[in-house]
């Protein structure tokens, strides 16, 4: 056995704290080792060029690179190796800069004694380390995405346009999300709806998408290249395939319902479409709020509809489907600030309303024609108050994130104030103000150039004052207190992951963060991955956003989906569990800890000659299994291995931390005291 | 049901409706009020506003006495309840600022006792206690029912909700009242800035009258000897200086609740008033 080090400095990252020709010298007088130096950046093309010489000028079999965490170079090294003919998993690395040079910047010395001992351990591993081969999976050539807001729609389409099939969920009776019920949008003031509308009809028309509106998934196993979903589609009391579309049925239909495609701010029918534009246009029956299906005398859907198309009778009905890659696209919520903010009133108090509601009510298509109206009167406001943060950057009240499009939309929407309100004075209350994109700033300038009154300080009290809003709060600027009497406050409140999106995310299997947004693979270099292979994320779902950015991350996303897709099989990771069959107790218990249920149990013969006598025995799922170990330490009976850190592995190193030297170091140190 | 009480100052002197009051209204209720025997002032604000030290012990030496008796401990005041509550939660938490705290007061009090406001105590009873003894329904009666600062501030000894507090406006509508909906509920009526900065005080206590007329209201209730005492007695030199006209008798909300079950407006103490009285009596009926 003859193994190589290589020990980098990272230029002064390593290097500057830790003594690397001690450490590369050191090791040169371990077992095995036939060859040790350092390198200034090892994983430079020399420096990959060098191990790749050495392996071949030395005869090296092993090779150990002590530099930064495998996560960011494992694979790097890996191919370097196997580029010197190499089975690539006979590396071993060692993180001698997150976990030693970084966090110990101040104690060089002991940096280095400690990079030593971890180069030692690394060795006693690498000598026992085994070459193993990747396996492969087939791919199904079909994406799924969850979700048909901008963000699910970009990234269907992109998908779609480059040949590969998608289906897209939905679970609202149309598509569009919440970028369709904006009027306009900043900096360019560009119609939304005339700009989404068409990439909704876009989908529906495309041959590579099938679109499923008003459903759900329910149910997700499988893995990368081969997920099993099922989907929900839930009962529109309408057969879509007679149903024309005319419109007859919501224009007669008795029963008012709140309109959630309006904020509230007007009414719909208990037979609709969201608004005119929707895709698909035509109708579902909320059964929530239907006369008739709520065991009253009704029927007037039935009785107008010539196509015959209303069907009382129908069920909800699932579906499974077989996809290769699934693509996260669930979007958001908007904060409910009626639960936390009690010195607004709780939402008691009218006319105060949020970013969204007066996106409903600037509107040309929304409930009041585009023409700015207060809830509560339909008067014209003269003074408008707008607060942003609401539940933003507040953890006291809400959420301790910024929510990144809210300083952009509340200059937007005071723009649009002074614009078709003659007369009209705007305040802002902000804290700061956030226009870090392409033409924001300027926008932001725009609007102050305008007339808007920008204040900074937040408002701590609204309250009636006859039937106008008394707006209490400090100018931090000028230090004074603030008081204006306003006829509209629109709160900018903060973006919050849509509901359910905690329980889709354990249903298709993924993590997500503090805030309960979708945790990406890795926040800078793998924004659009999950930690779970084959899953991919779009858009708000992962964080709070604007529409360029969504856009952005959806075609990001679809260029994986894309990259998956087009592959007839992919590799497999074989650093995986393995069982022993003939050690195996069959407890299972390596089941119950699995996290991502790769433990399957599998029926062998406990008796070579009676086939007849079977036993229950662990089995694990190759394309399932992550590698994270937790089967291997629940095992009583010590029959299941991780293949690349197996228990003999493991001992090995921990044998060589508790050497010799240091135990008679240990025995003089003690002695001393 | 038996509990220590600390009137304190204000209820002994400018603030005696409030002392009459809770005795009768709780001698109605069967809750025994035992006062507590050699009760000193709590500081109130003067005390921790001078030093944190001095606003604990003040305090800390009443709850000492409070812990001797067995009982647990009602304030009516909204102040003395503010106080002797922080006092309780401070030195439950911090195990050295307690010892030092008894090493001031030379008697030794480590947490146990709990202490509640007489908001508290008359919301918890059944509310058929109060209900079956309902003899004058304050029907035409339209409150504004005013909470101020201290008994939903800081978070730690809130009685209710600091935003929207509902507590006493919920005992007034179980005896029939009517309360407003109105945006002072917490707003700040000067308190003792009233000896030394008069003009702040006439200005704060201002806007919370006019607020209260402004919601219809025929008067305001309170549980705080301070906020009574500057809207009620000063709200005559308000209509002098701003020109206004307010004519708003303001009560101890245990004065109202303490008419609703037939107590007789002497026994609450309704004649010490600065603002005439008697236009609610009539309106009561």
């Amino acid at each position: 056995m003859r193994i190589g080090v290589f020990v980098c400095w990272c230029g002064s990252n390593i290097g500057g704290v830790v003594d690397v020709p001690r450490v590369a010298a050191r090791a040169a007088h371990l077992p095995y080792v036939a060859h040790s130096v350092d390198y200034k950046y090892t994983c430079s093309e020399p420096g990959q060029n060098m191990i790749v010489d050495a392996i071949q000028k030395h005869n090296l079999d092993r090779v150990v690179v002590a530099s930064c965490s495998p996560r960011l170079h494992e694979t790097t090294f890996r191919k370097t190796i196997a580029r010197a003919g190499l089975n690539p998993y006979l590396l071993e690395m060692v993180n001698i800069r997150e976990q030693c040079s970084w966090v110990h910047s101040k104690e060089p010395d002991q940096a280095t004694a400690k990079a030593i001992d971890l180069v030692r351990m690394a060795v006693a591993k690498a000598a026992r380390l085994e070459p193993l081969s990747e396996g492969s999976i087939t791919v199904t050539k079909k994406a799924m995405v969850i979700g048909g807001g901008i963000a699910g729609i970009q990234a269907a389409l992109d998908i779609a346009d480059a040949g590969h099939k998608v289906i897209l969920v939905e679970r609202e009776p149309t598509i569009g999300g919440k970028m369709v019920m904006l009027d306009k949008t900043f900096p360019t003031l560009d119609c939304s709806a005339c700009i989404s509308t068409p990439k909704m009809v876009a989908v529906a028309q495309h041959p590579n998408i099938e679109l499923l509106t008003y459903a759900e998934v329910t149910e997700v196993s499988g893995y990368i290249g081969n997920f099993s979903v099922t989907v929900k589609q839930k009962a529109r009391y309408v057969d879509h395939s007679r149903c024309t579309g005319c419109g007859t049925c919501w224009e007669k239909c008795p029963q008012k319902v709140s309109s959630e495609f309006n904020q509230h701010i007007g009414i719909r029918k208990a037979i609709y479409i969201p608004f005119p534009q929707a895709v698909p246009n035509k109708p579902c029956i909320d059964a929530a709020n239907c006369r008739r299906l709520n065991g009253k005398k009704c029927g007037v859907c039935a009785k107008v509809c010539a196509a015959g198309a209303i069907n009382y009778e129908q069920q909800d009905e699932y579906r499974q489907v077989k996809v290769g890659a699934i693509v996260m696209a669930t979007g958001y919520d908007l904060f409910d600030w009626t639960q936390a903010y009690g010195e607004y009133g709780y939402g008691k108090i009218p006319n105060i309303i949020t970013g969204l509601q007066f996106e409903r009510l600037v509107n040309a298509s929304g409930p009041t024609g585009g023409k700015i109206t207060r809830p509560s009167d339909g008067k014209e406001p003269q003074n408008v108050v707008f607060i942003k943060c609401v539940g933003s950057r507040d953890e006291a009240k809400g959420k301790a994130y910024c929510s990144r499009a809210c300083c952009m939309y509340t200059a937007k929407h005071a723009h649009q104030v002074l614009e078709k309100i003659p007369g009209s004075r705007v305040f802002v209350f902000y804290m700061d103000v956030r226009a870090p994109g392409k033409a924001y700033e300027e926008f932001y300038q725009r609007t102050v150039n305008e007339g808007a009154r920008y204040i900074r300080g937040r408002v701590s009290k609204i309250s009636r004052k006859g039937d106008k809003l008394l707006v209490k709060g400090a100018d931090t600027l000028l230090g004074c207190q603030v008081e204006i009497e306003a006829d509209l406050v629109v709160l900018a409140t903060a973006m919050v992951p849509s509901r359910g999106s905690r329980e889709i995310a354990r249903t298709v299997g993924f993590t997500v963060d503090q805030d309960g947004f979708f945790q990406e693979a890795h926040p800078k270099l793998r924004p659009v991955e999950t930690n779970t292979a084959g899953i991919f994320l779009a858009g708000v779902c992962q964080g709070p956003k604007d529409i360029p950015d969504t856009v952005a991350q959806a075609s990001a996303a679809a260029v994986k989906v894309c990259a998956l897709l087009y592959k007839q099989e992919i590799a497999t990771n074989p650093m995986i569990a393995e069982v022993n069959e003939s050690k195996c107790q069959g407890c299972l218990l390596c089941r119950d800890v699995c996290p991502f249920q790769a433990i399957e149990t599998k029926t062998i013969p406990n008796n070579a000659h009676d086939q007849a006598k079977t036993q229950t025995v662990a089995h694990v799922n190759s394309g399932l299994c992550q590698g994270c170990g937790c089967c291997t330490s629940s095992c009583r009976s010590g029959a299941i291995n991780l293949k690349g850190f197996s228990n003999e592995q493991i001992v090995s190193a921990i044998k060589a931390c508790l050497c010799e030297d240091n135990f008679a170091e240990l025995v003089r140190k003690v002695r001393k005291r | 049901m038996r509990y220590a009480y600390f009137p304190g100052c204000c209820d002994h002197t400018s603030g005696r409706e409030y002392d009459i009051s809770t005795r009768a209204l709780c001698h109605a209720l069967d809750v025994e009020l035992v006062e507590i025997p050699g009760w000193s002032c709590c500081g109130s604000t003067p005390g921790h506003s001078t030093s944190h030290l001095l606003g604990i012990a003040l305090a800390a030496r009443n709850l000492a006495l409070v812990a001797e008796m067995g009982l647990d401990c009602t304030a009516s005041c909204a102040a003395c309840y503010q106080r002797l509550a922080m006092a309780n939660v401070e030195m439950q938490n911090d195990p050295r600022l307690c010892e030092k705290i008894n090493w001031i007061t030379g008697k030794t009090y480590h947490g146990g006792v709990k202490v509640k406001s007489i908001v508290e105590i008359i919301a918890e009873l059944n509310p058929e206690q109060i209900i079956s003894r309902l003899v004058k329904p304050l029907e035409n009666l339209k409150i504004a029912v005013y909470y101020g600062c201290l008994m939903v501030r800081p978070k730690a000894v809130q009685v209710d909700d600091p935003e929207n507090p509902l507590v006493m406006d919920h005992l007034l509508e179980a005896v029939g009242a009517k309360t407003v909906d109105w945006g002072s509920k917490t707003e700040c009526c000067g308190a003792s800035l009233a000896i030394s900065n008069d003009d702040v005080v006439l200005k704060l206590t201002s806007k919370i009258l006019a607020d209260a007329a402004r919601a219809g209201a025929d008067c305001i209730a309170t549980g705080c000897p301070l906020c009574h005492f500057n809207l009620d007695m000063r709200q005559k030199k308000i209509n002098q200086v701003f020109g206004t006209d307010y004519q708003l008798p303001v009560f101890y909300f245990t004065q109202l609740i303490g008419l609703a079950i037939g107590l007789t407006p002497d026994n609450l103490s309704f004649n010490t008033h600065f603002i005439d009285t008697s236009k609610v009596l009539e309106l009561v009926g």
